[in-house]
């Protein structure tokens, strides 16, 4: 998989095999992140007055925690506060994010060219980086984690497709950053 | 006619205390790469490269760095578009 900068945009060129792996890890992302916006706790009065009705407390999967960190580092209420009036549209961004990586990838099931313009490039960047968030907690990497590990490694896959989604990102990075 | 109110206490009294600026700080995690850190930096608070990629060397050896300061309202929101992005930030009092 790479990148060609267009006049029109990003070109994303990906075979059949990459389109297949995306597609279905970023569904997996999408089921994480919650099917739909309903919660059956919400309080569509609360809401509608702007008052937060959103869930108080960390996620206890450790990936998801990771997507939804808390902004308090040392005041549990004041970051109960914050996730009750935030988490829900933190979600909503990752989940709109992913919807539009499935949504260019749909038509390209065997593979092909995918013309991203800036801000689906954009959505496609922050969807890298929620995938290797979520795998790389799953993995529990460290910054000294070898990324090729043994064959016989039980990892070993899971810290190569890591290591390519690394590469993905960066090259994406490299077409999307403004050189000043 | 009255006389305006003698005020007996000293004016330091009726002064609350200088406000504390805020700050939103980016902390190190293993997964961000740097160039993504540095991107967002750009891309979030308009920085020049150079003051992106410093403050983001900043979080990768030091463990953390300040991204921005100002009221807490400001910081806040800037914590929930660094999470938006990814970025493992917090808000704290400086």
């Amino acid at each position: 998989m790479r990148f060609v900068t267009k006049r029109t945009g990003i070109e994303a060129r990906l075979d059949r095999f990459e389109v297949s792996v995306l597609s279905s890890m970023v569904s997996d992302l999408l089921v994480l992140l919650g099917a739909d916006d309903s919660d059956p706790d919400a309080d569509p009065l609360a809401a509608l007055v702007g008052l937060g009705s959103g869930p108080v407390t960390k996620p206890p999967d450790p990936a998801l925690a990771r997507l939804l960190p808390d902004a308090y580092r040392d005041d549990e209420s004041a970051a109960a506060d914050f996730r009750r009036y935030t988490e829900t549209d933190l979600r909503a961004g990752k989940r709109a994010q992913a919807t539009v990586v499935l949504a260019s990838l749909a038509p390209y099931a065997e593979g092909g060219r995918i013309l991203l313009d800036r801000e689906s490039a954009n959505a496609w960047l922050g969807c890298l980086n929620d995938l290797r968030l979520v795998l790389g907690t799953r993995l529990e990497v460290t910054q000294e984690t070898e990324l090729d590990a043994a064959p016989d490694d039980p990892r070993a896959q899971a810290l190569a497709v890591y290591g390519w989604l690394g590469g993905v990102q960066e090259m994406l990075i490299a077409r999307l950053t403004p050189l000043a | 006619m009255t006389a305006p109110a003698q005020l007996d206490r000293p004016i330091a009294d009726d002064q609350t205390t200088p406000d504390r600026p805020w700050v939103a700080l980016v902390w190190n995690d293993p997964v961000n790469l740097m160039s993504y850190v540095t991107h967002v930096l750009m891309e979030l608070f308009g920085y020049p490269r150079e003051k992106a990629e410093a403050m983001m060397l900043d979080v990768h050896h030091k463990g953390r760095a300040v991204v921005s300061s100002g009221t807490r309202e400001q910081m806040e929101h800037d914590v929930s578009r660094l999470h938006a992005k990814g970025l493992w930030a917090t808000v704290q009092q400086d």
